[in-house]
């Protein structure tokens, strides 16, 4: 199926684009968040990051349905 | 009723200000987050605010939407910079009005706190030295790219490191 993923920040400059459109296998947040780990090198270990589908925060093992949005939250730092 | 917004240019804290008017309330109390020259021993230059503005602005809402519940203020708003921000240039706004400077305090504070955790906001800090890294990211990683190389230290940071507190 295919999803959209946004990057930003640290995991932006990573994966060296912020966003895409993908054709994936992967099921749920988790499966895909190892999918990506493995094609871009992310040095966040996935217990550091929250997930959000469809611009919501969502359990890393929700079932992704095809034209999710998908976003990977890197630990935030406002203020 | 966008009680928490981006700002891409400099927060005008007159206007915000007007916002939280209300015959009831007795006084009002701000924070403003400013930009720091260092952060964790490093000499900062300059700092580059990016948000995951669509969740963002959900998240701040709720915060703010807990803010009126749990206090008994009158209004309350927060206003966050994104871009690049200079030494001593503004980069949030949080103001609360209430009939009582009490619970105004109290909500203010929550509300700066609450924004810092939960709120998707990144802040790369550049430093004097020409490096940059992106604040809880980068010493925090799992496997850092310079960590052998340089030794950097692996200490994982539970607190963020505020810029202005």
């Amino acid at each position: 199926m295919q999803l959209k993923i946004q990057y930003y920040a640290l995991m932006r400059e990573q994966a060296g684009r912020s966003e895409e459109t993908l054709e994936t296998a992967s099921n749920t947040p988790a499966d895909l968040y190892g999918e990506l780990t493995a094609r871009y090198g992310f040095t966040l270990a996935r217990e550091q990051l929250k997930v959000a589908v469809n611009s919501e925060f969502s359990d890393w093992s929700r079932r992704l349905a095809a034209g999710d949005a998908v976003v990977f939250i890197p630990p935030v730092a406002g203020g | 009723m966008m009680r928490f917004r981006f700002t891409q240019t400099a927060i005008d804290t007159a206007v915000a200000r007007h916002e939280l008017l209300d015959l009831g309330a007795g006084g009002y109390v701000s924070f403003e987050g400013w930009v720091r020259d260092h952060n964790e021993g490093q000499e900062v230059t300059r700092l580059e605010y990016e948000a995951f503005q669509e969740l963002a602005v959900k998240e701040g809402e709720r915060i703010v939407a807990e803010a009126l519940r749990r206090f008994p203020v009158k209004h309350a708003l927060c206003i966050h910079r994104v871009g690049t921000l200079g030494l001593s240039d503004m980069a949030v706004w949080v103001g609360v009005s209430s009939a009582h400077r009490g619970e105004a305090f109290e909500a203010c504070r929550f509300i700066i706190d609450e924004v810092k955790h939960r709120v998707p906001i990144w802040k790369k800090e550049h430093y004097r030295s020409g490096d940059s890294g992106w604040v809880n990211c980068e010493r925090c990683a799992a496997a850092p790219r310079h960590a052998h190389a340089h030794g950097h230290d692996h200490q994982h940071h539970d607190e963020p490191a505020a810029n202005h507190s």
